[in-house]
């Protein structure tokens, strides 16, 4: 007997439940907003990378693959020496393996990759879901800008580059 | 006002047994688009089935025609005369209970002296089914699902009929239109104004019958016999395609069946109050009033179905042995004394 009021109360529970509406979003027929720091997909600014390998190091399933070369560039300065830059070949990220940990974004010094909230890629193909720097520049509009700081601070917050070109 | 149609004996029945032929499959699908599709998904915040037709209400069709495609599989080593059926015989008892419901003054297939007890006799044939299935399954998960099955019908058959046995002793009658005469006419201590529905004198009745409709239909706190997530599904686990929407035909069409012999004991049946009962309008109004009530007890059980999670096994037979049958003996003790004191 002394369970009745709980019973009584979950009974209570579903009952209003039932006159809510449901949470549910039809997902093809309408979307669903995700946050804007959603992890989604990555999105790769080329113009940044220098191919120091860091994300491809310390990615825990190898999903990142990322080759390149040197290069020879024009001097800086009339009568300069010419610089030496690095060029990436290749910079793909398999989409089948990653498990979305964002260690690589975390992990890189120059801000070459980003998160965005973007999540409609899924492919019939599975090798389909190996997206390569071209790919992966594309996701680059639509990494949305940071959110500003909570209320009392005045920092301001950081700007995402952008492709230049 | 009568048809001017003389109709056979043989006539008359074969149209009776067409109807409940119909019917049983049709309020199956009622109850599970309403309650197992719709109501459970809106108490858990989801929609349930959209896709199908408009709010996903032609989704029984395609389910239907999924379970028709499916291959009948036995399994190697399953007695297969028995295995084929236990579904039948499951079926069989679910029809049968439909017999003795009476949807209006001359809507009854066969008005029995002995009705209500009637229905309770061949509600329990569901048992030697499932045991059947259980035993011919060749399977330890449904041989221990069977027994949990037959251990907990025949435990919570008894508070049932002595749930029933307060009304037929309050009514003087097992005959179902008896009864909801008896309802219609009555008087709570002297005072005739809506009659007298026993869920208004014999509420503890009605409380322990719904609880006992529970278990007899192994519903959720009581579904130790086809618990999901320990037996598989029990007894059914080696079911496919048509023998396993036996089945579910079995356990809904009895649900639906019991919902209207607790809407015909206990709220008056057919009957409306301030309606005389030889009005012609009864003959329509009857099973629109019928179905009405049938649907509010029905959803009783499937909200407390979505409530609550699973009793374990002992738990569910010290409820039916140590609580339910002292008390509905209690309340058949009482019930007769104040029948012979007023």
């Amino acid at each position: 007997m002394p369970k009745v009021p709980g019973l009584v109360k979950g009974l209570g529970v579903t009952f209003r439940t039932m006159l809510r509406p449901a949470v549910t979003v039809q997902y093809p027929h309408e979307k669903e907003a995700p946050p804007t720091r959603a992890r989604g997909v990555i999105a790769l600014l080329e113009e940044n990378c220098t191919v120091c390998m860091l994300c491809a190091r310390s990615c825990p399933d190898w999903c990142i693959y990322i080759e390149g070369h040197k290069e020879k560039a024009p001097p800086r300065r009339e009568g300069g020496k010419p610089r030496t830059v690095a060029k990436l070949d290749r910079f793909d990220i398999d989409y089948a393996l990653c498990m979305y940990c964002g260690i690589c974004v975390d992990v890189c010094p120059f801000d070459a990759m980003f998160w965005t909230p973007e999540y409609e890629y899924s492919e019939p193909r599975i090798a389909d879901l190996l997206h390569d720097k071209e790919r992966l520049a594309e996701w680059m509009e639509t990494v949305p800008e940071n959110e500003a700081y909570e209320g009392g601070s005045d920092q301001k917050p950081k700007k995402i580059p952008r492709p230049t070109v | 006002m009568t048809l001017a149609l003389e109709l056979a004996y043989w006539q008359q029945t074969t149209i009776k047994a067409l109807i409940v032929l119909v019917m049983v499959p049709t309020a199956t699908a009622i109850i599970v688009q309403t309650f197992l599709f719709k109501v459970m998904a809106h108490m858990q915040s989801r929609l349930g089935p959209m896709e199908a037709g408009p709010h996903g209400s032609m989704q029984l069709l395609a389910d239907g025609a999924k379970f028709l495609q499916k291959e009948i599989v036995a399994p190697a080593r399953a007695d297969k005369f028995v295995f084929g059926m236990a579904p039948v015989v499951v079926l069989i008892s679910t029809f049968l209970v439909w017999v003795i419901i009476p949807a209006g003054p001359n809507a009854i297939v066969a008005d029995f002296g002995v009705g209500i007890f009637f229905a309770l006799a061949v509600s329990s044939l569901s048992t030697i089914g499932v045991l059947m299935a259980g035993w011919a399954s060749a399977n330890k998960y449904a041989l221990i699902g069977g027994l949990r099955a037959a251990g907990q019908l025949i435990a919570y058959e008894l508070p049932l009929v002595l749930a029933v046995v307060g009304v037929v002793i309050q009514a003087g009658t097992m005959s179902m239109q008896g009864i909801i005469t008896a309802q219609h006419e009555g008087e709570i201590f002297g005072v005739g104004l809506i009659g007298n529905p026993y869920a208004l004198t014999q509420f503890v009745g009605l409380a322990i019958f719904l609880v006992a409709v529970q278990a007899e239909l192994t519903q959720t706190p009581f579904d130790m016999p086809v618990a999901e997530s320990e037996l598989v599904a029990g007894y059914q686990v080696e079911y496919s395609g048509l023998q396993f929407l036996f089945f579910y035909i079995g356990e809904f069409g009895t649900a639906f069946a019991f919902s209207a012999i607790a809407a015909t004991m206990f709220l008056g049946g057919w009957t409306l109050p301030f309606v005389e009962l030889d009005s012609g309008w009864m003959h329509l109004l009857g099973p629109v009033v019928l179905f009405a009530k049938t649907m509010f007890i029905a959803f009783l059980i499937f909200w407390f179905r979505f409530t609550y999670p699973r009793f374990r096994e002992d738990q569910l037979q010290t409820f039916a042995w140590k609580y339910l049958i002292p008390i509905s003996l209690v309340n058949i003790l009482a019930t007769a004394v104040l029948k012979v004191v007023f």
